[in-house]
């Protein structure tokens, strides 16, 4: 019989402090986060400096609950998968260098995860990923459409370029007096309203699965100017239906299409903004009901950033031999594609 | 007893093994390299050539303290993780105090150590042996430095200074306390990790978990907020 094989993740690039273990790439045994969301709060978005320094004053006691969980010794740990990139160096460096001691300590394997890596994974948790599969990951930092014939090998076929959906989601907030971090607020609010507001959505050129949001923001914000000088009322959900639609519109229209010239078995959505109800509903619709597609979507737990995402992805990138040294250094620019040839 | 010392604060990186009666291994570089990448290969090479076993070690013993956030925070997470998971004591020391205690043991009088701190400020305190024990006479603290200059002129002692980043302010305190300033030979400026683990062998072991580097400064950020909520009120 197979021995169980049992990976720690370890998740520090932005304002969640979090570890986890996986048993055999798929089942949660422990996945503790922090956040520090309730700090950042007060300055309307994620400050690097402090980020940082609440990483140092809880990653021993997030490690210390995750190990209790799981109720595991080290010796019991395969490998140790920690984010490398991208993200804040700084928040990066407290995870990676965190899990270069354990590894070191224990004598255990190091793997460096690219955090997007680590929340397409996140869905082979909730079933086993079918290839060839394209994945939708859409959060504060990224909007992406990543294609995938084989586990561990990456393509990015469509990127954002400007700004991600939810630094958009984040802007629009604000313009609408929403509190940071405004994606969950816009969603609730969309669900009220309707979208009666023409709104701007970027398709870009022919054959194009980029992404481009900035437009629709600046759009967003010149509807409010406009009417205020007017001395019109908008109704903010109104206005937040009508963005919401803009977004989930070309996101929906440029997964279909890419999920049809490169024939894929599943579509998978990944990433923080996976939580949206509304992208959730849309896309539920455009695939539940086509013949030879698989529609995955985790539970809210799993898209926020987490550490079991990372273990998940640690684990298939354990299995193809892939290690990291003591060296192991944060990139706040990894590529994705690097987990391609280290197999 | 086998003290592993770790300092990244500051430009020099220093890791030592002492048992208390003898320096078994140290490693310093001053060098403007990537601590991040080097660090924990250079614990490991010096643990092999000391044929030691992480599970040898006894207690970490960590420079908490001022210096370059990020760098701090390197030293910091390391020694927090290895403590942890090794199940040993975990002991901070300021990094200006391991400056003073090596130049200042053989010296009658005041040490002030620096770090420079950009836009004219220093990291500093002072320190001194009495009765062969050392002592903190001015906590650290950020300031200009020809603000601690003109208060150590009152005094009108004579004050060593020791720290690598000497050449940016001698004319400063030369300027202002004259002969009153001394100053350590390079030599004695890399911070010594063997030092470290020294001032740190006979200190009990802080609460692992709350373990924070001594930033000395608020980050700006949060300084600001408090500012601007103090005016509320
Ligand atoms: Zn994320």
């Amino acid at each position: 019989m197979k021995k169980d094989q049992y990976i720690m993740g370890i998740e520090t690039s932005c304002d969640e402090t979090a570890v986890a273990i996986v048993k055999n790439g798929r089942e949660i045994v422990a996945n503790v986060v922090a956040s520090q969301i309730e700090s950042h709060k007060r300055f309307g978005g994620v400050v690097p400096e402090i980020a940082s320094r609440h990483h140092v004053e809880q990653l021993t006691v997030v490690l210390e609950e995750a190990m209790e969980k799981a109720n595991l010794h080290f010796s019991d740990i395969d490998a140790i998968a920690v984010t490398e990139g991208p993200g804040l160096v700084g928040a990066l460096l407290i995870g990676v260098n965190s899990a270069k001691a354990l590894a070191f300590a224990h004598g255990i394997p190091l793997i460096g995860v690219h955090h997007i890596a680590g929340h397409i994974y996140a869905n082979r948790i909730v079933t086993e990923m079918k290839f060839p599969l394209l994945a939708l990951v859409v959060s504060g930092g990224h909007t992406e459409l990543v294609y995938m014939k084989e586990h561990g090998h990456f393509e990015v076929i469509g990127e954002t370029r400007d700004d991600a959906a939810g630094e958009a989601y984040d802007k629009v907030a604000r313009t609408l007096n929403l509190p940071y971090p405004g994606g969950p607020h816009i969603d609730r609010l969309a669900q009220e309203g309707e979208a009666t507001i023409d709104l701007p959505r970027a398709w870009l050129e022919e054959g194009s699965y980029d992404f481009s949001f900035s437009g629709l923001k600046s759009a967003v914000i010149n509807t409010v100017h406009n009417a205020e000088q007017r001395g019109e009322n908008i109704a903010p959900e109104n206005l937040a239906a009508s963005f919401q639609q803009s977004v989930i519109d070309v996101l929906v229209k440029k997964t279909a299409l890419a999920v049809k010239e490169y024939k894929v078995k599943q579509v998978l959505l990944a990433g923080g903004v996976a939580a949206n109800k509304g992208l959730r509903a849309a896309l539920e619709q455009e695939f539940q009901q086509v013949e030879g597609i698989d529609l995955v979507i985790p539970p809210l737990s799993l898209c926020t950033d987490n550490a079991a995402m990372i273990a998940s992805a640690g684990s298939i990138f354990f299995e193809k031999g892939q290690r990291a040294q003591l060296s192991l250094n944060a990139n706040p620019g990894l590529d994705i594609t690097t987990h391609n040839y280290q197999q | 007893m086998k003290i592993l010392a770790i300092d990244t604060s500051n430009y020099a990186l220093g890791i030592a093994v002492i048992d208390g009666e003898k320096v078994i291994g140290e490693y310093i570089t001053n060098v403007k390299k990537n601590h991040s990448i080097r660090v924990m290969p250079s614990i490991e090479r010096l643990l092999l050539d000391c044929d030691l076993k992480p599970a040898d070690l006894t207690k970490i013993v960590v420079a908490k303290g001022p210096g370059s956030y990020t760098g701090v925070r390197i030293g910091v997470t390391i020694a927090k993780t290895l403590a942890w998971t090794l199940n040993i004591p975990l002991v901070g020391v300021s990094s200006l105090a391991i400056l003073a205690s090596s130049v200042g043991r053989y010296y009658q009088g005041s040490v002030s150590p620096l770090f420079d701190a950009r836009r004219g400020q220093i990291y500093t305190g002072l320190y001194r042996y009495e009765d062969a024990k050392f002592t903190t006479s001015v906590e650290d603290q950020i300031l200009l430095a020809k603000d601690w200059a003109a208060q150590l002129k009152e005094s009108s002692e004579p004050i060593l200074f020791v720290g690598n980043d000497l050449p940016l302010h001698k004319s400063t305190l030369t300027d202002i306390l004259g002969s009153q300033a001394l100053f350590a030979e390079i030599t004695e400026h890399n911070p010594r990790p063997a030092e470290l683990a020294l001032l740190g062998t006979d200190m009990e072991g802080e609460e692992i978990h709350s373990f924070v580097p001594n930033y000395i400064r608020l980050a700006e950020a949060e300084s600001k907020w408090l500012e601007a909520n103090k005016l509320k009120d």
